[in-house]
């Protein structure tokens, strides 16, 4: 009796003492989201006079509306937009390449397909940083600098989500294609009418990450965009910083990256249900 | 409704031959059950049908067509698969309907005929049902009405019970038996259970090895096996068979004679199912039985001949028969028209 109340006690404290490690990691992240968030609604004298204020202050609609509206070099409300139009467009085409592929690998003969699979699979180990300059010539000779286009058509492909689509694909019993078959379903039809609500949960899964992907590239847009009207919000952040002598305006500068935080929670929250479940479970 | 013709029908995946030359004439709305142990060829044989694999050479006639080149969709046919092959993702009304809707038949007809299909097979109250939310037998249901609806000439079944619990297996055997009969549609029903095919075939195909043993009515094959394969495949217990002779008009084992036979004299496979060993007091075979199992009716007793320590013998006697001691004599003896002999070379029948 006496030992299993002491093990119950023991149990109590490894609770306490798990909780409050989780306590403190999140209060150590979140710290410097805190005070981006406070600098975002005070003047810029209140910031650089030290101490730091740890309190938001009574200008977060000023502040807010001045960054929204005209920015440093151009509306963030502009940059926002810019970065919405890039990252669902790589999220999706991603996804939309990405199946067609996978279920031309997994449910067609044709000659070369393990070689196929190969080379997407190769292409897994070269990031966007590593063939930049190419993509960049390419981009450029296409005339697709400062746009769309540009941004997102070079990030488009993407061998995870092929392969993640792949081993997915792979799990579907061969007698649901056969059924289908029987049942006079062409390949397509098969396609969209079984394996694409079968893949519903994957691809929500993915269109998170891949939204999130999208939405944090840096690199790519710094070197595409040099018209601030095409200026995705991530790297649109850098370019407010002062050159030379101007005066940094901090509180529009911080009001702008809690702004650019917003939209993937925004995604990962609404989704978060479907999420889990495309990772944890394949409906079969 | 069609007959089906297979000519001389063969199969190979690269260099292994799997199927090395089957002929069959299944007449309109018979049931033919095609039955072999696993790895015999018979759902390859079933899946050429359907046109699911292509056949390497010999014709598949179905009505009559040559169906060799026809998609699936084409041939008229609808197929049972094991795992039932139901759409996660549709209801039971969207799963039956789904061949239908490919068909471009207007909303209301395929309406009409799901419902018909499901009052069938008393779906009914399950039709906006998952397919996760129905049980084994339901879902056999829901598969058998998915091949219902598109009333088709042949229904192809590929080992449908192997999935569901014995009692369970028992009543949808009987259920598909009077469907088919209620529909008059010709099948073809693939099982590596030989009650099933005992119970449910008009006639049966019995393979192994990728060749047709015999062809013939259940009771043909239980009487008359044409082979030792197809002797020992079909009946429950499997039959006995021992090596032996034929000598002056007699068979005998070693040198007890069993019975007589024609033919002339040499060596020979003789067959005795153990439900065709009678018990009696003066008898040639005489058996010392190791292991009894009452299966309540009758008995199973499991033993070997006596003086012969390698010859086992299993016989099956009506009515309850416990061993009073360790090793337990008893002496069998059979009416010659229930013995076969098969030729040990070929494996072939020899008439008795």
């Amino acid at each position: 009796m006496e030992q299993r109340s002491g093990m119950v006690e023991k149990r109590g404290m490894g609770l306490w003492l798990t909780h409050g490690f989780m306590i403190t990691g999140v209060l150590i992240i979140f710290f410097p989201i805190w005070l981006a968030f406070v600098a975002s609604t005070v003047t810029q004298p209140e910031i650089v006079s030290p101490p730091m204020p740890l309190l938001p202050g009574g200008h977060f609609w000023e502040n807010y509306k001045t960054a929204l509206l005209s920015g440093v070099n151009v509306p963030v409300a502009t940059m926002l937009m810019n970065s919405l139009i890039m990252a669902i467009g790589i999220a999706v085409g991603k996804i939309i390449i990405s199946l067609l592929s996978a279920f031309a690998i997994v449910y067609f003969r044709f000659p070369g397909r393990t070689i196929f699979f190969w080379m997407i699979f190769l292409t897994l180990m070269l990031p966007v940083e590593v063939r930049i300059l190419p993509t960049f010539e390419v981009v450029a000779g296409f005339g697709m600098l400062n746009s769309y286009s540009g941004l997102i058509f070079p990030l488009i492909a993407s061998a995870t989500a092929t392969f993640l689509f792949r081993q997915f694909f792979l799990t579907i019993p061969d007698e649901l294609a056969e059924a289908a078959r029987v049942d006079g379903a062409q390949p397509m039809r098969f396609f969209i009418d079984i394996v694409l609500p079968m893949s519903r949960t994957n691809i929500a899964a993915l269109f998170v990450i891949l939204f999130i992907y999208g939405w944090n590239q840096y690199l790519w847009p710094l070197l595409i965009t040099t018209d601030p009207e095409m200026n995705t919000i991530v790297m649109g952040i850098k370019q407010m910083f002062p050159s030379g002598d101007d005066v940094a305006e901090w509180p529009v500068i911080m009001a702008t990256s809690i702004l650019a935080m917003i939209p993937p929670v925004i995604v990962v929250v609404s989704m978060q249900k479907l999420f889990v479940r495309g990772l944890v479970d394949s409906e079969k | 409704m069609a007959n089906v013709t297979l000519k001389n029908i063969k199969k190979s995946f690269g260099a292994t031959h799997v199927i090395h030359g089957i002929d069959a004439e299944i007449k309109d709305g018979e049931f033919i059950v095609i039955v072999g142990p696993s790895g015999c060829g018979k759902s390859t044989l079933l899946r050429m049908v359907a046109g699911l694999e292509t056949i390497t050479s010999g014709d598949i006639f179905i009505g009559d067509e040559r169906a060799n080149e026809k998609e699936p969709m084409d041939r008229d046919i609808a197929m049972v698969f094991q795992n039932y092959a139901l759409y996660p993702h549709m209801s039971v009304r969207q799963n039956m309907g789904y061949g239908l809707k490919i068909a471009k038949l207007p909303k209301s007809e395929i309406d009409a005929k799901v419902q018909d299909a499901a009052k069938l097979l008393q779906l009914e109250p399950l039709l906006e049902r998952k397919p996760r939310q129905l049980s084994g037998g339901q879902r056999q249901r829901v598969a058998m009405g998915r091949a219902i609806v598109r009333e088709p000439s042949v229904f192809l079944f590929d080992e449908p019970l192997s999935n569901l619990d014995a009692k369970l297996r028992v009543q949808m055997r009987l259920e598909i038996r009077e469907l088919q009969e209620k529909l008059g549609i010709t099948a073809l029903y693939v099982t590596h259970d030989q009650v099933e095919a005992m119970t449910m075939a008009d006639r049966m195909i019995v393979m192994n090895g990728g060749i047709a043993e015999q062809i013939g009515t259940p009771l043909d094959v239980y009487e008359k096996p044409q082979t030792l394969f197809a002797a020992q495949f079909i009946g429950s217990p499997a039959m006995n068979i021992f090596d032996a002779h034929v000598e002056g008009c007699q068979v005998k084992i070693r040198d007890l004679p069993i019975g007589p036979a024609q033919g002339r004299d040499g060596p020979v496979k003789l067959g005795i199912r153990p439900e065709h060993l009678v018990k009696t007091s003066d008898a040639a075979l005489n058996a010392s039985i190791q292991m009894s199992e009452p299966l309540g009716a009758n008995t199973l007793l499991h033993g070997k001949l006596t003086g012969f320590d390698n010859i086992a013998i299993t016989a099956s006697l009506p009515g309850v028969h416990l061993l009073e001691t360790k090793s337990f004599h008893i002496g069998f003896a059979v009416e010659p028209a229930n013995i076969h002999l098969f030729d040990p070379e070929t494996g072939r029948r020899l008439p008795v």
